[in-house]
């Protein structure tokens, strides 16, 4: 069935839509910038991050990525209270885990750095946590630094939705969450793993790598993975 | 019109920072001209002065000296701006933070020795328990992050202070 031509309002402007499309596809599609983390192009999105908040006739702020656009809408894509919201979600990211970019491999190459320094942070208000966590070094051709992890799932998703493996998951819950290989075993004992590193080119941070690269020598192939992802989307 | 009292000051870093600001080309003249450098480890003085106008700091706050010598920098400056990572985020020296003082030392000074296995106590400062971004203690004015900073980001907003004027920066990348 075909989808049902509506329109809807983007800052003042109508813009054509079709029915069934979130507001971040109709909104990117006219060409306007939403900032995002976790979402990624031929995924399935899950409102994880927030950064694509965007204010419902002036007032209720949802994620972009995950609300259906409807007829009669009028979306609001940045304001001075989005933009502070926005900023503040960026240094509670940086405060929840020990993001040291000086001495990462995707220094330079890393959505969360450059969305910090596109929000114009330049020092963050809440106190650093400083946790204790793991690095898994057990796969053979990559690296898991839960210390650079934002919880954005999009190994998760790549994992279970384009290679169809589901190695990933969640574990834990609210701070505590962490992702997981398998039942939490070391990622080199994950039997279901097929090598295939679509995890680590999909994910916005240092948090998985390549074995091999020094300091800001990591850069990430997401564009090619989307494209695989929206792919196998449209096949479907 | 008097000259402006400069100082800079090197907590917990690798003086990266500092040598950024030695970058600064002849922009450094510039600099100069509006500045008298009262305080900094590229000069002599031992005891920061009074009535600063503007200190840099670089580093973060790793031991019980670099908090008593950041609170006196606050007492007597005017404008205390955090220079790069280490200052801002605590960087590369947070990286001990999750590993308890005591444990860190007798990993490094005493497993870790080929010879004269002890902690050193003699002549070197208490460490804080974690090393921290100056804001966590004191008010901060400014904050040029960048490991290190880029020279025309420090020139641009030395000229700005020292003008007077509020500093607008180049967009820097944080951390």
């Amino acid at each position: 069935m075909a989808q049902k031509k509506i329109s809807i309002r983007i800052d003042g402007e109508l813009v054509p839509a079709l029915e069934g499309k979130t507001i971040l596809e109709v909104a990117r599609g006219a060409g306007r910038r939403i900032p995002s983390l976790c979402h990624m192009d031929g995924l399935k999105d899950v409102g994880a991050c927030r950064l694509c908040i965007v204010a419902l006739n002036g007032g209720r702020l949802v994620p972009a990525c995950t609300t259906p656009v409807q007829e009669g809408l009028a979306v609001t894509t940045n304001s001075p209270e989005i933009a502070a919201y926005r900023r503040m979600i960026v240094e509670l990211l940086l405060v929840e885990r020990n993001h040291v970019c000086s001495v990462c491999v995707s220094n330079g190459h890393c959505e969360l750095q450059s969305l910090a320094t596109s929000l114009g942070v330049t020092s963050v208000r809440f106190r650093y946590r400083y946790p204790s966590l793991p690095l898994d070094l057990s796969q053979e051709r990559f690296v898991l630094d839960h210390n650079r992890c934002i919880l954005c799932s999009r190994c998760i998703r790549v994992c279970a939705e384009v290679e169809g493996a589901h190695v990933w998951d969640m574990m834990g819950r609210g701070i505590h969450s962490r992702v997981i290989s398998e039942l939490d075993q070391p990622w080199g004992e994950a039997s279901t793993c097929t090598n295939c590193g679509k995890c680590v080119q999909a994910c916005p941070t240092g948090a998985m790598a390549e074995k091999g690269w020094a300091v800001e020598e990591m850069v990430k192939r997401t564009a090619q993975v989307a494209g695989a992802a929206v792919r196998k989307g449209v096949s479907l | 019109m008097s000259k402006l009292k400069l100082a800079t000051v090197w907590l917990d870093g690798c003086s990266g920072c500092h040598m950024s600001l030695l970058d600064l080309d002849e922009g450094i003249l510039t600099v100069a001209q509006q500045a008298d450098l009262v305080y900094s480890p590229l000069v002599d003085a031992t005891e920061f002065p009074a009535g600063v106008d503007v200190t840099l700091v670089e580093g973060a706050v790793s031991s019980q000296e670099d908090l008593s010598k950041l609170q006196t920098i606050r007492a007597r400056t005017r404008l205390l701006v955090s220079l790069g990572d280490c200052a801002v985020t605590a960087n590369v020296p947070s990286m001990r933070n999750t590993i308890p003082v005591q444990k860190l030392l007798q990993f490094i000074y005493v497993a870790g020795a080929d010879v004269n296995p002890a902690v050193p106590t003699q002549g070197v400062p208490a460490l804080l328990p974690q090393a921290r971004p100056l804001h966590d203690y004191v008010k901060v004015d400014f904050h040029l992050p960048g490991c290190p900073p880029r020279p025309d980001a420090i020139l641009a907003l030395l000229s700005a202070v020292l003008e007077g004027r509020a500093p607008k920066l180049p967009a820097v990348k944080f951390g």
